[in-house]
């Protein structure tokens, strides 16, 4: 049995307080990519009580992406975004979730990205993670923008960190290691990269920004 | 002198691009900021360097 909306609003107001719930559930994030990052990234913010998600990815869930991305078995071959809001509508019923099957460019990422007040970078690419950098600082002027960069390998967990690269822009991640140039990528410092990000969503919100 | 990366050079009077050219950053895999604000990739070319500039450039590796 699903506890209802106002008994779900108390609980998080009941761990979180009045002020801050208010602030997590009347932001609009957004999720660009829904990998490793981003599948974390929004679990993570929907168990936090975010008002809106914004879900944005292109590809299909494939067997190669279930070592460290938030989906299951019978998810193979299903679209992200349906796979993930699916999943996000178990975990958290009450979230407001709007998922786009699209592929985020230069043209379409204003349009796309406008309702958003944090928009968390979460692609795989590297080329793809500078676009989108770029053109959020470039088009979306009050937007706030959660980068990750640097999270592959068996490497030591404590390299993963944030920091403020400028107003309005946070990067995560350890910043050197390139999924390339390693064994690839594992579940539990991507996790950790995504956990940095997601957090850096809820201090943003929170008003505890970084100097 | 610019501070770039936090390494002082002397790039007074250089562009963006000048002293990209210079280096071995990968230009589809970066992001650069002056004082603060981006840089847009369309202003490289004609983005002065003046003394006491701070110059970030963030590049990106792969993986998510």
């Amino acid at each position: 049995m699903i506890p209802s909306k106002n008994e779900w609003m108390d609980a998080l107001i009941a761990r979180h307080g009045t002020t801050l719930h208010k602030r997590f559930s009347s932001a609009t994030v957004a999720v660009c990519g829904l990998g490793g990052l981003g599948s974390n990234i929004a679990i993570a913010l929907a168990r936090a009580g975010i008002g809106k998600l914004l879900l944005i990815d292109f590809d299909r869930v494939d067997m190669t992406n279930l070592h460290r991305q938030q989906y299951k078995a019978n998810q193979i071959g299903c679209y992200k975004t349906d796979a993930l809001a699916e999943n996000l509508s178990e975990i958290a019923p009450y979230t407001e979730i709007t998922a786009v099957t699209a592929k985020i460019t230069e043209e379409n990422l204003a349009d796309l990205l406008k309702e958003a007040d944090v928009v968390c970078e979460a692609f795989d690419k590297a080329e793809a993670k500078a676009m989108l950098v770029n053109g959020v600082l470039e088009q979306l002027t009050d937007c706030y923008l959660v980068a990750a960069s640097g999270m592959a390998g068996m490497d030591t967990p404590n390299t993963i960190k944030t920091r403020k690269v400028m107003k309005r822009f946070y990067l995560c991640g350890d910043e050197v290691s390139d999924a390339a140039d390693t064994i690839g990528l594992v579940a539990p410092r991507v996790m950790l990269c995504a956990a940095h990000q997601a957090h850096t969503v809820l201090r943003i919100l929170a008003g505890e920004e970084e100097g | 002198m610019v501070k770039v990366n936090d390494t002082e050079l002397d790039l007074v009077g250089k562009t963006v691009s000048e002293y990209l050219a210079t280096t071995n950053y990968d230009l589809k895999r970066i992001a650069v900021e002056r004082n603060g604000d981006i840089v847009l990739k369309s202003q490289y070319d004609v983005t002065i360097l003046k003394d006491g500039d701070r110059l970030e450039i963030v590049s990106f590796v792969g993986g998510g």
